[in-house]
């Protein structure tokens, strides 16, 4: 079992990665999380799903920095979080991709993805702008690591192209460069199949497993897509309104009646089932 | 000239000669990574204990299927090392195809490129009793696999070494023991008939153009190619191997085929060599891009081309070039010629060769005009690869070039071209018959086209011999040479051209989708996929007006007179054309026989049911109505419509 039981683990078990226990935050009168408790364990793809509004992206915010909880505590790898800034989230491995692609538009691939090597960067400013020495090296050596990421993502042919004359499935495909420039231990990723077409989506489904495998990234995963999701995640957590639901394996979860109750309302349920055996 | 010496022989040569000197170079994570001859010996010979330890030996048969890698290198050169025969395989067969060359070529072992292609063989691996090992060379995605014949790169490495622990000097000695007519390679030929047939050459077979070659066109050490044909093809073989071996030149490998042109271009390779297909295209997108550019582009650009065409017609007459267009061709070479060769990664290039079938004149001359030294070869994958080219300075565009040295060439009563040479092939694998066919009890090997020898002891081929036909009225017809004018104009991707024992000649043509969308576009026409596109009147009319430019150049009873655009295009995976993209006329005749009849039939449409494969090998039928066109409409048929 990776995502925990509803009953918070004080301390965190064993090779769990991220524990983030009762969180709750609200906009104005607006419950956006209410005491949702997850653990994500270390080289697992879990996901997060739920209908919209139902606080997958604000629990992704609070564990990126961009929001804090209002009550409740989110540890990463043994610190607690739960008060940092995201510069001090990113900088402890945790990188995250956004629903709607933020990338420098006027800037070309490879320079976006020598950006998300930033934190990593440890030369001063006035070291770099002579560019010799101790930073002449290590722009090198972070050149050859966004290399090795054109590599991973095919982005060969596009490395000099500017990031606004790129399709949007690629785009996507280089923010998740960008994501991994940082060497993160705990990848984010808010939707990032939205607005692609099957074969772009195949292609990112395979690109978020081999970056599991191959550098046992671990992965939280917010995505629509159900076929995607019951095909790569080890674990599901079910948000809705706010608050979890359910959790389990694929299968576990498309049986629950809550989950599909909650995604197509109670009187479609034949019509549930009937998708989840498509899936 | 006598070959005594092997492939693996020369690689270890080089390795000692010039140990330092690159001999590859491959472009990875965006730097230009050189090999040495050492270091490429010492990867042969390792992967070579890897074979070695897997019980691989001599006679044995070892695939190779992916883009042109070094690492498919040094694993042919490998089994060659061992005394094994290499067969390469296109990468792009469907799995059919792939299951009949790797179960006929009896391979043992198969080393592919990536997850798709180990994904084919494993799916195949029922139908191949003898495959013992699939190697992969990039493990990205193949974590979790677990056939018992799946190896990596590196895991053959390691059993190799500990191999070579316990037996030294082991590939030092298999290759000190090779023969020169030791069987080598395997060359399967895409066969416009008929199933692939194994093409079996060795070491010397592949030296012997490969010597000839190098002498003639005085290729040095200094040389740079860019290896991106079809491993499969046997001028790459000869290029990429034969050649590379014998001269010790440098191959480089472009990063992956999407970079492509932008990897030619910073490299500048001095050595080109691509089918007709590869320079169709490559000239489709200059006029394509010279047709999106703004009018004083454009002017300037079709004002230079009209001058690089008047300097052309002067050569091919042998006329001195008046002052006048001297100097418009040297503010050409400033303004257009330079800059364009430089943008097709051919600044540099001394020698560029278009061989496998035939490449059409006009665009052969637009090559030339533009200042690149774009030459005929002429060969068979039973010749090993070639055995003519054109000489420097005696370039005619309707000659394929003069013999090399030590080739033999002899014109049979037939008009068939016959060709004897030290890279006359061993005879088809497993197939006596067709051998016997093909090669004569001297040796002279039947090429199959229809061809003579021109005045300056040039050879012209005519066409396929058995494809040279007679119209009804007597008038001689070779379909090729029409097609090859035909495809000369931008929107026209292919045509097969008709007329055998016909009244007048007929020709079914497939648009270029990229231009002929462009055009559509320029015009705001509204299309949904090719099917639509080639179906539109207004394209028709287009096509139509193509044809006439053409038949303008050609003598008056073979003019076509009639035509279709179908509604696909020709495909490999339909056999309708082959991976080396030549037309297999007499498959298409048969598929086509309705359209063809029609055409003679004078009907003015046709009802078409055409199979189509799906890369994956699914089949589906594609029905439609399809329009047959007049050329120019006959005098009692003005007023009515000829087609809807």
């Amino acid at each position: 079992m990776s995502l925990a039981p509803t009953t918070p683990v004080e301390g965190a078990s064993g090779d769990a990665l991220l524990v983030a226990t009762a969180v709750s935050k609200r906009f104005g009168g607006v419950r956006a999380v209410e005491e949702v408790s997850i653990t994500v364990r270390r080289g697992e793809i879990a996901s997060v799903i739920g209908p919209n509004g139902a606080g997958k992206t604000s629990l992704l915010n609070m564990i990126s920095g961009f929001y804090r909880p209002d009550t409740g505590s989110i540890v990463f790898d043994g610190h607690d979080i739960s008060r940092s800034r995201p510069a001090e989230i990113a900088a402890l491995g945790v990188a995250r991709t956004f629903q709607n692609i933020a990338l420098f538009s006027g800037m070309t691939v490879l320079d976006n993805i020598m950006l998300g090597r930033h934190v990593r960067m440890k030369s001063g400013i006035l070291a770099s702008f002579v560019y010799w020495g101790l930073a002449q090296r290590e722009e090198v050596a972070h050149r050859a690591r966004a290399e090795e990421l054109i590599d991973f993502l095919a982005l060969q042919d596009l490395r000099k192209q500017p990031t606004s004359a790129l399709a949007y499935g690629l785009r996507k495909r280089v923010e998740l460069a960008r994501a991994l420039a940082l060497d993160p231990t705990l990848l984010l990723l808010d939707e990032p199949m939205g607005g692609m077409n099957q074969e772009e989506k195949e292609d990112m489904a395979r690109y978020i497993i081999d970056v599991n495998e191959q550098w046992g990234t671990t992965i939280i995963l917010i995505e629509h897509d159900m076929a995607v999701v019951m095909d790569i995640s080890d674990r599901v957590a079910v948000l809705d309104r706010g608050r979890k639901i359910a959790e389990g394996t694929p299968a576990e979860v498309q049986r629950d009646p809550a989950v599909i109750d909650a995604y197509l309302g109670a009187g479609d349920r034949g019509a549930a089932e009937h998708k989840g055996r498509a899936a | 000239m006598s070959v005594d010496v092997t492939l693996p022989q020369l690689l270890r040569r080089n390795a000692e000669r010039t140990p330092e000197r690159a001999a590859l170079r491959e472009k990875d994570l965006g730097i230009w990574q050189p090999y040495s001859w050492r270091r490429y010996w010492r990867e042969v010979h390792d992967f070579a204990l890897g074979l070695a330890a897997a019980g691989f030996g001599r006679g044995d048969k070892l695939s190779v299927i992916g883009e042109n890698r070094p690492r498919l290198y040094f694993a042919q050169l490998a089994a060659m090392s061992l005394g094994g025969i290499a067969v390469p395989i296109y990468q792009d067969a469907i799995a059919t195809e792939l299951a009949y060359v790797l179960d006929h070529a009896e391979t043992s072992v198969v080393v592919a490129e990536d997850q798709e292609q180990v994904d084919k063989i494993l799916s195949l691996s029922e139908r191949l009793p003898h495959l013992r090992l699939v190697v992969y060379d990039d493990p990205r995605g193949l974590r979790n696999y677990e056939d018992q014949r799946l190896r990596s790169w590196e895991a053959m490495q390691a059993a190799g070494s500990a191999f070579g622990a316990a037996h030294p000097g082991y590939v030092e000695s298999a290759v000190a023991a090779g023969d020169p007519d030791d069987l080598t390679l395997f060359s399967y030929t895409s066969g416009t008939t008929s199933r692939p047939k194994g093409v079996m050459l060795t070491h010397a077979n592949l030296l012997s153009p490969a010597q000839a070659m190098a002498a003639s066109e005085r290729i040095v050490p200094a040389d740079e190619h860019l290896a991106y044909l079809p491993m499969a093809w046997v001028g790459n073989s000869l290029i990429s191997l034969a050649l590379h071996l014998w001269v010790g030149f440098t191959i480089n490998f472009p990063e992956k085929p999407e970079t492509l042109q932008r990897d030619l271009r910073e490299l500048g390779p001095t050595i080109a060599l691509a089918p007709p297909r590869y320079w169709e295209n490559v000239l489709t997108g200059i006029m394509v891009r010279a047709a999106d550019s703004g009018p004083l582009k454009r002017r300037v650009f079709d004002f230079f081309r009209r001058v690089a065409d008047r300097a052309a017609a002067c050569d091919a007459a042998g006329r001195p070039r008046p002052l006048g267009l001297r100097l418009q061709r040297a503010l050409g070479e400033v303004l257009v010629y330079g800059p364009l060769r430089d943008q097709l990664g051919l600044r540099r290039a001394r020698l560029v060769y278009t061989g496998g079938a035939p490449l059409g004149a006009d665009i052969f001359r637009f090559f030339r005009a533009i200042g690149v030294n774009l030459k005929q070869v002429y060969g068979a994958t039973e010749l090993s690869g070639l055995c003519a080219v054109q000489p420097d300075g005696q370039v005619d565009p309707e000659t394929v070039g003069r013999m090399l040295d030590g080739m033999e060439l002899k014109i049979d009563d037939t008009g068939e071209v016959l060709v004897r040479s030290g890279g006359v092939f061993k005879g088809y694998y497993k197939q006596p018959e067709a051998t016997q066919e093909a090669l004569s009890a001297e040796g002279w090997l039947k090429t199959g086209d229809a061809g003579y020898v021109d005045g300056h002891g040039q050879l012209v081929i005519v066409d396929r011999a058995r494809d040279v036909g007679k119209l009804a009225g007597g008038a001689a017809l070779a379909p090729q040479y029409l097609e090859n004018k035909l495809k000369f104009s931008p929107f026209i991707g292919e045509a097969v051209v008709f007329g055998d024992a016909r009244p007048f000649v007929a020709a079914i043509v497939a648009i270029d989708a990229a231009t002929v969308g462009n055009w559509a576009e320029r015009r705001n026409m509204a299309y949904t996929s090719f099917q639509d596109l080639s179906a539109r009147s207004e394209v028709r009319e287009l096509i139509r007006e193509e044809i006439r430019k053409c038949n303008l150049g050609v003598a008056e009873p073979i003019r076509i007179r009639r035509f279709l655009v179908l509604n696909k295009e020709f495909d490999a995976d339909d056999d309708e054309i082959t991976r080396t993209r030549k037309i297999r006329r007499r498959f298409v005749a048969e598929k086509y026989a309705a359209i063809v009849e029609a055409f003679y039939r004078e009907a003015a449409a046709v009802e078409v049911s055409a199979e189509i494969t799906y890369e994956d090998g699914r089949k589906a039928m594609l029905n439609s109505t399809l329009a047959i066109v007049d050329v120019e409409p006959a005098e009692q048929a003005i007023g009515e419509p000829a087609y809807a």
